[in-house]
């Protein structure tokens, strides 16, 4: 349960509360999500970290209500300001999402509608959540082109998406998340796709932006060095399941969870010449038959009986929850290393 | 832009070229119209007069090439039945297959494109999967069989429409229409659906799996994730992405639907290009054959020209790359 | 363990208790047997195979013999039993004092075989050189291509009434006509699907083992390609039973001596203004559930089979 750590934050702008999100497919249920829990603060940055299949994109999607068929949000809360997401009519979302929450896609080649301008894709944003004129709309979609730093924004806006670069099409995506100000937006995994230098650009903008403009942000992906430099706050998932959160640089520098404690020793950037690039043995089980009791058992270095159970997420140390038995770097005197 | 054009144009003529050279060997070197044309009580000098009158003494690639001389000046024979230049007959009934063709191609999208657009909506609904099972017997049914029972209903029992023929025609442009009267509109009516049939299940089909492929994309998705109505999100995004494909298929079927109106033409006694080569075929009426194919094919390779501009125009990504 | 509370748990459909040996051919009988039409469509086809095999035994009287016919006994109603009375026309006479039921047997006999068999030889053709185009690649690729290009602008029943109007008419015509019509849907599908499978592993394993080309293109490459193959060879019958009636509607098809379905509309044509429907109606019918159900059980194929719409 998160608590809301320091003297500075107000209440958080998204409480997410045991989030499950179940798939009910022919082959049987998928449990993307089953039991996801973080807080994001106001201007603060959230990593929300994973390999692929760990539920990150479905958990970002579940925030926004865009969870398709076969699935749907099974249990749980998203509290945005107080209010329940997971409650709300379609409709009401309808009126948040591009509003109040944004969210920004992986792949910008696949989220601009090809066969429509820039200037339509965005005006309609704009006027889909405020009734000005189009040409107030292309006003503050032309302002907005340029916080993001895109040159020309006038003849840019009459442009078609296939003519931008794949830097710029986010860039767009981007302005597009922020042409209503809003207090949260999810990124999921938005510079995947592109070159390290853009990528390098890009979240340099994005930080600024948003301690700019206040806005929240929950950044998924899955590269932790992103993270490293990017984020506040960090929430690690494994399996469908949130299993270590915290501060960035405290979670770094000595993670509890050993999930975590893997991910960090896996990134070849931290490995010295020579060595053997490191890795965690086995492969994430398959979100159908997941092993009963801590999903990490069977690949985890520290796994013994106990593991059979369910561990749950608590916080321990301030401010740092995981959720094992045996986690690391704890101070002298708590569960046997 | 003109480079393309230029090579479409020397393409088109290139498969002209090879169309007269198929249709002319078909037509002229199998089958003996001989046989045909002159009675067998002539006498061997009335035969060799007619056989020279009408050029069949020559060697067949001279017949070639004199077919292709006057071909080129627009002289494709002289019907042996009617005794009139066969390019004129074929073009004085163009119109009367035009107007079916076109018609039913109107239908097609007017019926099609809604019913599709439902279908891929609500795949679900008991109103998709009848529409589906309709768009099923759609392309199913025999179209001369629909025609008979279209007579059968609404011109027998019901006595609603007019059984067969063309109504009043108006001239415009030089031509007859039949469409811009209401007389001609009634008789217009029934053949034009009948024709219409297969195409709007094709549309209904292609209308449906489209949206169907549509709605699984990121920039649906995106879409929604900006807040976007559901009705622009369906009308805007899902439905200008698929009127593209649908739109080029059908156009790229007038030229089978023109092709098809033989049959619609047959079961209405439709006075257009299609029952004229049926009847030319049957009595081997080789001039009205040659120019029917003819025609047919330029007008094929016009629609295809045609639809090719027009997707271009539809399509950005295309048009802006050039070709 | 709990791997099965993930399934006692939810209300997913169709799948079974605990997962069987769920092999491919089971998923595709299963996710087949979903739709009811479908399923419906297969059984009408097996009693019109049926029906068609067993003709000579099941129909009352063979309307091709002569010697059969009382002309006298011509455009009556359906019900009407017959001048010896010694059995009933179920459906009707023709002008020629024809059983209807019995001409109807016998003309789904000829539309069967000529439509089916058109198929098969097309399917053989078609799918023979589809699958040399994808495999040998450049000048022999685009040679075929660019003819199933060519044959597939040509609108079907223009490339018949040329093929017809050329060599006159005849159920060997007809059956070529077909053939050279519907060769090229087989060669393109096939050709699109081996291009596919062709660049996937076990292809260049086989090569890596020297098998001969013609083995490895029958027997390696081919089965992989067979379910879109399936889905247009049954889409095909349909469509290839569908034209050889409107040919014979038109009179160019198969002669008056061995009528099939369409002939027998044909027939009936001139009837139906005065109000003698059964003569054309009937045998429409029969046409029509033909191929509605051919077409319902290919619809049903094609979804099962469809990559794409698998998420």
């Amino acid at each position: 349960m998160a608590q809301t750590p320091t003297a500075n934050a107000a209440s958080p702008v998204l409480e997410v509360r045991d989030l499950q999100t179940h798939f009910f497919t022919r082959a049987g249920v998928v449990k993307a999500v089953d039991g996801v829990s973080f807080t994001v603060r106001r201007g603060k940055v959230l990593g929300l970290v994973g390999e692929s299949g760990s539920g990150k994109t479905v958990t970002g999607f579940s925030i926004l209500g865009l969870v398709d068929a076969p699935g749907r949000i099974t249990g749980g809360s998203i509290l945005f300001h107080g209010q329940d997401l997971a409650k709300l009519s379609d409709e009401q979302m309808r009126q948040l999402r591009g509003n109040r929450i944004a969210m920004i896609f992986q792949d910008p080649m696949m989220t601009l509608n090809p066969v429509l301008r820039i200037d339509t894709q965005m005006i309609e944003t704009v006027q889909a959540h405020a009734k000005v004129s189009r040409e107030e709309a292309r006003q503050r979609a032309r302002d907005t082109l340029g916080m993001v730093g895109i040159p020309s924004p006038d003849e840019r806006l009459k442009a078609y998406p296939h003519q931008f670069s794949g830097g710029m099409r986010q860039r767009v995506a981007i302005a597009i998340a922020l042409l209503h100000r809003p207090e949260l937006i999810v990124a999921d995994e938005p510079t995947t796709a592109l070159d390290v230098t853009i990528q390098a650009q890009i979240l340099a903008e994005v930080q600024k932006l948003c301690a700019q403009t206040g806005t929240a942000m929950i950044w998924i992906t899955h590269d932790l060095s992103v993270v490293a430099g990017l984020a506040d706050d960090l929430a690690v998932m494994y399996a469908g399941r949130v299993v270590e959160r915290g501060p960035v640089s405290e979670t770094l520098d000595a993670p509890l969870h050993p999930y975590t404690a893997g991910l960090i020793g896996s990134v070849p950037s931290r490995n010295k010449r020579g060595e053997p690039l490191r890795q965690i043995p086995g492969m994430t089980p398959s979100l159908l038959n997941l092993p009963g009791g801590c999903a990490f058992r069977t690949r985890c270095p520290r796994a013994q009986e106990k593991c059979k159970q369910d561990p749950p997420l608590g916080e321990l140390l301030p401010g740092r929850e995981a959720r094992c038995f045996f986690p690391y770097n704890m101070p002298a005197g708590e569960a046997a290393a | 832009m003109a480079v393309y054009l230029l090579r479409r144009l020397l393409q088109s003529a290139l498969v002209m070229l090879a169309m007269s050279i198929i249709v002319f060997i078909g037509v002229f070197a199998i089958g003996d119209p001989v046989e045909i044309l002159i009675s067998p009580e002539a006498d061997q000098i009335e035969r060799e007069r007619a056989i020279h009158a009408l050029g069949l003494d020559l060697p067949l690639w001279l017949q070639y090439l004199s077919f292709l001389k006057n071909a080129l000046q627009g002289d494709l024979g002289r019907s042996f039945v009617f005794n009139e230049p066969a390019l004129q007959l074929i073009l004085q009934r163009m119109p009367a297959t035009l107007e079916l063709a076109l018609g039913a191609t109107f239908l097609a999208l007017l019926i099609g494109l809604p019913l599709g657009l439902y279908a891929g909506l609500k795949p679900n609904s008991f109103g998709a999967k009848t529409i589906m099972a309709g768009s099923i017997l759609g392309f199913s049914l025999p179209t001369f069989w629909v025609g008979l029972m279209l007579i059968m209903v609404f011109a027998v029992q019901l006595g609603w429409l007019p059984s067969t023929g063309r109504g009043q025609t108006v001239e415009v442009l030089g031509l007859r229409w039949s469409f811009l009267t209401w007389d001609g509109l009634q008789h217009l009516a029934m053949p034009a659906l009948n024709l219409a049939l297969f195409k709007i299940s094709l549309v209904i089909r292609l209308t449906r799996a489209g949206v169907r492929e549509t709605m699984l994309m990121d920039y649906v998705k995106f879409a929604r994730a900006k807040g976007l109505s559901p009705r622009r999100v369906t009308y805007v995004h899902v439905f200008k992405n698929i009127l593209i494909p649908v739109v080029t298929v059908v156009g790229l079927e007038l030229g089978s639907t023109i092709a098809f109106s033989v049959v619609t033409e047959s079961v209405f006694a439709w006075p257009g290009m299609g029952k004229l080569i049926i009847d030319s075929i049957n009595v081997l009426d080789r001039p009205v054959i040659v120019a029917y194919l003819m025609m047919i094919v330029l007008m094929f390779i016009t629609i295809n020209l045609l639809v090719d501009l027009a997707y271009s125009a539809l399509d950005p990504r295309v048009r802006l790359e050039g070709k | 363990m709990s791997t099965t509370t993930a399934n006692a748990t939810a209300p997913a459909p169709a799948s079974a208790p605990a997962p069987k040996v769920e092999t491919p051919f089971r998923r595709f009988v299963s996710e087949f047997a979903e739709s009811k039409l479908a399923l419906l469509g297969l059984v009408v086809i097996l009693l019109i195979a049926l029906i068609a095999i067993f003709a000579p035994w099941l129909a009352p009287q063979n309307p091709y013999d002569l010697a059969q016919l009382d002309i006298l006994d011509g455009r009556l109603e359906p019900g009407t039993r017959n001048g010896l009375d010694t059995f009933t026309y179920w459906l009707g006479t023709d002008d020629q004092g024809r059983d209807m039921l019995s001409g109807i047997m016998y003309g789904l006999r000829i539309s069967l075989t000529v439509g089916g068999g058109s198929a098969i030889i097309a399917c053989a053709i078609g799918a023979t050189l589809g699958l040399l185009a994808a495999y040998a690649g450049g000048k022999t690729d685009t040679v075929i291509m660019r003819l199933v290009d060519l044959q597939l602008s040509f609108p079907s029943i223009l490339a018949a009434l040329m093929i017809l109007a050329f060599l006159g008419k005849g159920v060997l015509n007809v059956v070529l006509a077909l053939v050279i019509v519907e060769w090229a849907y087989y060669a393109r599908t096939v050709r699109g699907t081996a291009l596919v499978e062709r660049g996937r592993e076990y292809i260049e394993a086989a090569q890596c083992l020297a098998l001969p080309t013609r083995r490895i293109i029958f027997r390696h490459l081919l089965p992989n390609c067979l379910p879109p193959l399936i889905v247009v060879a049954t889409m095909q019958v349909a469509r290839a039973i569908a034209l050889e009636a409107t040919l014979s509607f038109l009179g160019l098809g198969v002669p008056i001596t061995e009528p099939s379905l369409g002939l027998l509309i044909s027939n009936g044509y001139e009837y139906m203004l005065s109000g003698k429907y059964w003569i054309s109606f009937y045998p429409g019918i029969a046409l029509l559930v033909t191929i509605v159900s051919i077409n319902l059980v290919g619809d049903q194929l094609r979804d099962v089979l469809n990559p794409r719409l698998k998420k």
